[in-house]
């Protein structure tokens, strides 16, 4: 079983060591982890998967504590970007970005928000991190469920080593490389074809 | 000097008032994703109302000129993507028309049962979020888990959840499985017991009814002035639906009704969708029995379809003619075509422009709900700022078809 | 079959009528633009026709051939239950001058398609109610469904952030240049400065 595979954390940019220094950052991070209060900023497919994620199957929310959506960004401390942003809803995003109080976490839900997705054109901002800052990538297209609830994990750990303020983001992988198992599986077909 | 406790008429008082003006979305629970409402409101009262759209446009249509007739299919999933396989059978059967090919009878009865499950997972969505906006939030989540049964089976079929691209032109991706038939007899009573649940919960309730009767209220030749289609045209009394009146694929073999409303207001629309998710059902079961467990799926047809991989690999002309289709795309003949389906939303149609080559010239999407959200000014002008929440709802606006 | 249609309308216009044809099963009407309200009138009011719901209105644009632009319109007939396209040529080889009458008094939904045809593809329609951007923000420049307006030729609302500003890099490049890695093989309508 593979562990969660994310960008390595030690070392943030001023040179300190990224894990909480004071018990009191470590209990603000806890208590901050545990009770995420999310704006889902939904625009396009993904949204059915954010539905089908707040759905009694997945469970998405409800066990993080993040399951409470606050529509207003005064309330919300992190920014689920589900779907592509065209370049007319940039603005609209930038501001509700601007309106949250620190501190705020981004998630980039599906590929149209992490790099834009396959809509290379006049209209599609390539990836929200264009605008705004963005904490974590669920690539996917729409992502599975099982990928946000990574993600969210994903998340969940960022916030706990990064209490001093180091925001290098993690994108979503999948736990087994798929590709190296296919290869493992060929070799071990053609050695037992060899002996046959 | 009058009295002071003398009661005054409002209209006496030289108080200055101007309407005001409120801006709803493109951010906002309730707008389905991303359009703007920019209203001007006398008290609560609604006096004119300015719907924009364009928040989720993502270039559909110039995309699609860039790449080949098959590479369309993925972004025609994303644009009623809550019932994505609809539009996949309509783009191939457009398409199809062009080429004049006719898939075999196997591939039709799929592309209906396929095309039937994903328009019940639209009512599902459009009904359980309408059901959620007015504050019912337990049957959206009873919805979601019908849906998600309809889901399983799509997952089963196709690899995917959401957004499948499976159809091809010629036929479909790959042959059904050989679970399809139990799979959905299996869900389908259960899906539509889901259904009757939620119905139980709201369909009796007066906060429901008071919030969607008589609200959004459109009369039969207006709604077919504006050009609407589809359950919202439906619900006004005129019984217009593309598998009836212009039958393609095999509905005009399978038994099933048309719910017709009478007065197009918001509780007609909400209970001809759950009437519509019921004869997909019917129309499902009925295919099911119909479709031939062996037989192909694609049209034999080598300057369409892609050969067997087996071909590809072992023989020179499987190799070429696959090139040729990925390399250079399908040569659909010169000329143009309007092909309409029933979409989830109404007539869906594509209108395409051939130049001889493997790259369209230009495919024009007829999106349904285009027409029904140009509409939504006329309903909710003149009616309270609440009111707009349960009428939005019920027309089931798309952001990815109304915006292509 | 609406051939009648066709017919009919050939008896009354005359030589308004430039060309029909009903391949791929579509009846098809080219009309001259200067004629193009009167007909549209008549294929409403008239009681054999009775085309009562439009179907579509979009633009298509042939840069090789002068008038560019073609304005293509469904009609439907609820009643008769027959379809009619009607077309006609506008605009010179700059895209400019490309004009046509509205029929919105005639049909109330065609309002939002004329709006989209003149954001999409520059056809401005007289007579209309209000004509204005509908996809496009109002700051957009220029009609990105051209065939001379490059795919890719974005116009931020919001400018992007620097990869100073993230302190990360933040150029995703895509594995294939502009050609997307197959120089040969398909045929894509190419821009005069040679852009895809």
């Amino acid at each position: 079983m593979g562990e969660l595979k994310h960008v390595t954390l030690e070392g943030g940019a001023s040179g300190t060591s990224g894990f909480a220094t004071t018990k009191l950052d470590a209990l603000l991070a806890w208590a901050r982890k545990w009770s995420l209060f999310k704006y889902p900023f939904v625009t396009a497919c993904c949204g059915m998967e954010f539905m089908a994620l707040t759905s009694p199957r997945f469970d998405g929310s409800a066990r993080f504590g993040a399951e409470a959506p606050r529509f207003s960004p005064r309330q919300s401390d992190l920014l689920w970007v589900v779907g592509t942003i065209s370049q007319r809803q940039a603005p609209v995003l930038k501001r509700i970005y601007e309106q949250m109080m620190e501190p705020k976490w981004v998630l980039a839900f599906g590929t149209c928000a992490s790099c834009g997705g396959f809509y290379d054109n006049y209209t599609t901002v390539p990836g929200i991190d264009k605008i705004i800052p963005c904490d974590v990538y669920v690539p996917g297209c729409p992502p599975r469920p099982e990928a946000v609830l990574d993600g969210l994990m994903l998340l969940q750990d960022k916030i706990t080593k990064n209490a001093t303020g180091d925001r290098r983001p993690g994108i979503v992988k999948p736990r087994e490389d798929p590709v190296r198992d296919l290869v493992q599986l060929r070799k071990k077909d053609s050695s037992r074809e060899g002996e046959a | 000097m009058e009295p002071l406790d003398l009661d005054l008429d409002e209209n006496e008082l030289e108080l200055p008032s101007e309407p005001m003006h409120l801006n709803m979305g493109p951010s906002h629970p309730a707008m389905h994703g991303t359009v703007r409402i920019v209203l001007e409101l006398s008290g609560e009262t609604i006096v004119k109302s300015d719907v924009q759209i364009g928040y989720l446009h993502r270039g559909f249509e110039k995309m699609c000129e860039r790449g080949t007739w098959t590479q369309v299919f993925p972004y025609v999933d994303r644009l009623n993507y809550v019932s994505p396989m609809l539009n996949n059978v309509g783009y191939a059967l457009a398409v199809e028309k062009l080429c004049d090919v006719q898939v075999p009878d196997r591939c039709q009865w799929y592309r209906m049962i396929l095309g039937e499950l994903a328009r019940i997972s639209d009512h599902l969505t459009c009904n359980g979020a309408m059901a959620m906006e007015l504050g019912a939030f337990t049957p959206f989540l009873w919805y979601i888990k019908a849906r998600e049964m309809v889901w399983d089976i799509l997952e089963e079929e196709t690899g995917a959840r959401l957004t499948h691209s499976f159809g091809r032109i010629g036929g479909m991706a790959a042959p059904p499985t050989p679970a399809l038939k139990d799979m959905c007899r299996e869900a389908l009573p259960a899906i539509l017991k889901l259904v009757e649940e939620g119905e139980g919960m709201l369909l009796k309730n007066r906060i429901f009814i008071d919030r969607l009767e008589n609200i959004g209220k459109i009369s039969g030749p207006e709604a077919i002035a504006l050009s609407w289609t589809g359950p919202c045209l439906r619900s006004t009394g005129v019984a217009y639906d593309v598998r009836k009146a212009h039958p393609y694929l095999k509905y005009d073999e399978v038994d099933f009704d048309v719910p017709v409303g009478t007065c197009g207001d918001n509780m007609d629309r909400f209970l001809v969708r759950l009437g519509e998710l019921r004869q997909s059902a019917r129309i499902i079961l009925q295919a099911c029995e119909r479709m031939a467990d062996d037989g192909p799926v694609n049209v034999d047809d080598p300057r369409i379809v892609l050969p067997p991989k087996q071909d590809v690999y072992t023989t020179i002309e499987g190799t070429i003619q696959h090139f040729k289709l990925v390399m250079e795309g399908a040569k659909v003949p010169k000329g143009e075509v309007y092909s309409y389906t029933e979409g989830g939303n109404g007539e869906l149609g594509f209108y395409l422009v051939s130049d001889g080559t493997g790259t369209p010239w230009r495919v024009r999407i007829r999106p349904p709900c285009f027409p029904i959200t140009q509409g939504l000014s006329d309903l909710i002008n003149g009616a309270m700022l609440s009111d707009i929440v349960p009428t939005f709802g019920s027309l089931n606006m798309i952001g990815g078809e109304c915006d292509h | 079959m609406s051939v009648r249609a066709l017919e009919a309308l050939k008896s009354k216009f005359g030589d308004a009528v430039i060309e029909t044809h009903s391949d791929f099963g579509d009846d098809t009407a080219v009309v001259r633009a200067e004629s193009w309200k009167e007909i549209c009138r008549f294929l409403r009011d008239d009681p054999a026709m009775a085309f009562d719901m439009l179907v579509d209105l979009c633009g298509v644009d042939y840069p090789d051939r002068v008038p560019r632009f073609e304005v293509v319109l469904h009609l439907y007939s609820i009643s008769k239950r027959h379809r009619l396209r009607l077309k006609a040529r506008v605009g010179d080889a700059e895209g400019d001058g490309a004009e046509i009458d509205s029929v919105a008094h005639i049909w109330i939904g065609s309002n939002w398609f004329e709006r989209e045809t003149y954001d999409l593809m520059g056809i401005s329609f007289k007579g209309h109610p209000d004509l204005r951007r509908i996809l496009m923000y109002p700051e957009f420049e220029g009609h990105p469904l051209r065939k001379d307006y490059p795919a890719n030729k974005t116009q931020p609302l919001v400018p992007y952030r620097t990869e100073a500003e993230a302190g990360l890099p933040l150029e995703k490049l895509a594995p294939f240049g502009i050609d997307e890695g197959m120089p040969f093989g398909r045929k894509v309508w190419r821009t005069e400065r040679g852009e895809s």
